[in-house]
């Protein structure tokens, strides 16, 4: 009846329906980086609403457990301010993969710790069913965001190759199938609650062994995928959670973050060329170093940094290719430099980035953005193809399967088919380049063997302040 | 209507906003997409929040939301503030 009263549950819903709106309309504004900033304010207020008017229907509680909630908001905070305060703009595809992780073990919590909290009540089989399932996501997005975070800082346990074994991925599918069936029988049985709190356990175990088997037979150029996909999950995870507290918050965020990492797993396997069950399970980029490298071979011609600085200097047009080689010689810097010196002298400088070059989505204008680059000189794919064609120079940095002509013309490559950028079809291409050793796929980069290519060898940061300092001097 | 019902509802609508909305991020800011909705997936705080209140003090789901308190917090604080310090960075070029 309309002259009835809201009663606080329903205020507390409308709360989280403004939040999701706020949530939405930040991630509208992200579609432009003029009003990105103010997109990103925008949400943060959503949650600050959401969060605050959700303590204010708890504080009828006891007095101690809101002591322990303020605990838990200051340690939370203090760790979130320290890393997101202290993190290298290289070192932002950890930091995503951690957040991502955390999100997934704090849904997993939340729906173990409302089963344990109020066991007796799961009368219904939808919230149970929800709560083995939030459990599942969020075990295998915790634990599979650690290794890929351990695979990005280059740590010991979590190796960069992946690490395969027989009958690996028979074994993850029968733990994901096992899970499931072991969700269902909880909700099955929704009165039985001691057995149903050990199945709970049980699903929790298994996805935690999930989450390192499926990432750690992952090669770390696939990251890309495996952060967007980790971005996903953690968002279903939360999603499931609301669904064992019928909340519609979580809900309406939780399908907002597993859409959009959906939605970037996409694009990112479509820059590559495979299917996400290829990126998964292919293992690309072990079996290559013990074999010859496959692919072109030929000769190279090399090139002198003074050399290259006078092609450079007599270019109209140069287009920077950077790649994870320039992240790990933390050389934006220097590029940013080498494009002052270069515009100084009326050259024409663009920088042409292809959807996977680094180790997550948009790695590359993070890194560029944090050196000054302008962002309106990044071109994406499309829009450095067209342009390479009418380019003087493209200098490759720390770039390689991206630019390999073979995905264009040669039908047994393994990156045949893959989109790339077309760096050949430049009148000169350098590459700086540690030495000729093939990429992290194994394959060798017909590239380096084309009449228009030069080679110039060494650290990607030296020898682009080398090429700065080479052109200052003339 | 069944709050299942309803929930999947919301679910199912809630993602196709979502596909409508993200799909015209360009590029350049996918970084700061991802750690942005790292952010709002803390979210889970609203439910770690939730969890947390109980009549009976000393409860296992009382330490299990602790926990989960301190997680979605590090995801709310760490997630808008790395993304704003991103954001801040991105800059077009001069006239």
């Amino acid at each position: 009846m309309w002259t009835q009263a809201l009663t606080k549950p329903d205020i507390l819903n409308l709360v989280y329906l403004l939040a999701a709106v706020l949530f939405i309309f930040g991630l509208k504004q992200l579609s432009a980086v003029k009003t990105a900033r103010r997109g990103n304010f925008i949400s943060s207020a959503g949650m600050l609403m959401a969060t605050v008017a959700t303590f204010f229907f708890i504080s009828g509680g006891q007095w101690i457990s809101l002591i322990w909630v303020f605990i838990a908001v200051l340690i939370g905070a203090g760790i979130g301010l320290y890393l997101a305060l202290k993190i290298e703009m290289t070192g932002m595809p950890q930091m995503v993969a951690l957040l991502n992780g955390f999100g997934g073990i704090a849904s997993l919590l939340v729906a173990c710790g409302d089963f344990a909290r109020t066991p007796a009540e799961h009368g219904s089989w939808d919230s149970l069913l929800a709560t083995g399932l939030a459990t599942l996501i969020g075990g295998v997005t915790f634990t599979g965001s650690l290794i890929a975070y351990g695979k990005l800082q280059g740590v010991k346990w979590a190796p960069d190759k992946p690490v395969q074994f027989g009958g690996q991925k028979a074994l993850i599918f029968a733990m994901l199938v096992g899970s499931l069936i072991v969700s269902a029988l909880i909700a099955a049985r929704p009165e039985d609650a001691i057995s149903n709190g050990f199945f709970l356990v049980l699903i929790a175990l298994v996805a935690l062994t999930l989450g390192v088997l499926l990432v750690i037979g992952i090669g770390g150029a696939d990251m890309p995928v495996v952060v967007s996909l980790l971005n996903s999950y953690s968002g279903l995870a939360a999603a499931m959670a609301g669904f064992v507290l019928n909340n519609s918050a979580l809900i309406i965020t939780g399908s907002l973050v597993g859409a959009s990492g959906l939605i970037l797993t996409t694009i990112m396997c479509k820059a590559m060329n495979r299917s996400l069950m290829n990126v998964l399970f292919g293992g690309v980029g072990g079996a290559a170093a013990g074999h010859a490298a496959a692919g072109a071979q030929g000769t190279h011609r090399e090139f002198s940094i003074e050399d290259a600085t006078i092609v450079l200097d007599a270019a109209q047009r140069v287009m920077i290719v950077p790649g994870y080689g320039m992240a790990v010689a933390q050389a934006q810097h220097a590029v940013k430099e080498l494009a002052q010196e270069l515009d100084r002298r009326g050259i024409t400088v663009n920088y042409a980035i292809h959807p996977v070059a680094g180790r997550m989505p948009g790695h590359m204008n993070v890194l560029l953005a944090e050196a000054g680059v302008p962002y309106d000189q990044l071109l994406d794919l499309d829009q450095s193809n067209a342009e390479l064609e009418h380019t003087d120079v493209a200098l490759v940095i720390g770039a390689n399967d991206v630019t390999n002509p073979a995905a264009r013309t040669d039908a047994s490559s393994p990156l045949y088919g893959m989109p790339i950028l077309n760096v050949d079809m430049a009148r000169n291409v350098f590459v700086i380049k540690r030495s000729m050793n093939p990429g992290f796929a194994g394959i060798q980069n017909e590239l380096y063997f084309k009449e228009n290519c030069g080679m110039v060898f060494g650290d990607a940061k030296k020898v682009v302040s080398g090429l700065s300092a080479e052109l200052a001097d003339q | 209507m069944d709050p299942f019902v309803t929930s999947i509802i919301v679910f199912v609508l809630a993602i196709f906003v979502g596909f409508e909305v993200i799909t015209k991020v360009p590029s350049t800011l996918h970084t700061p997409l991802m750690s942005g909705s790292n952010a709002i997936s803390g979210i889970t705080i609203v439910g770690a929040l939730l969890c947390s209140f109980s009549p009976t003090f000393a409860s296992f789901g009382v330490i299990l939301g602790f926990l989960a308190i301190v997680f979605a917090t590090i995801n709310v604080v760490g997630g808008y503030v790395v993304t704003d310090r991103m954001l801040r960075m991105f800059k077009q070029k001069k006239g």
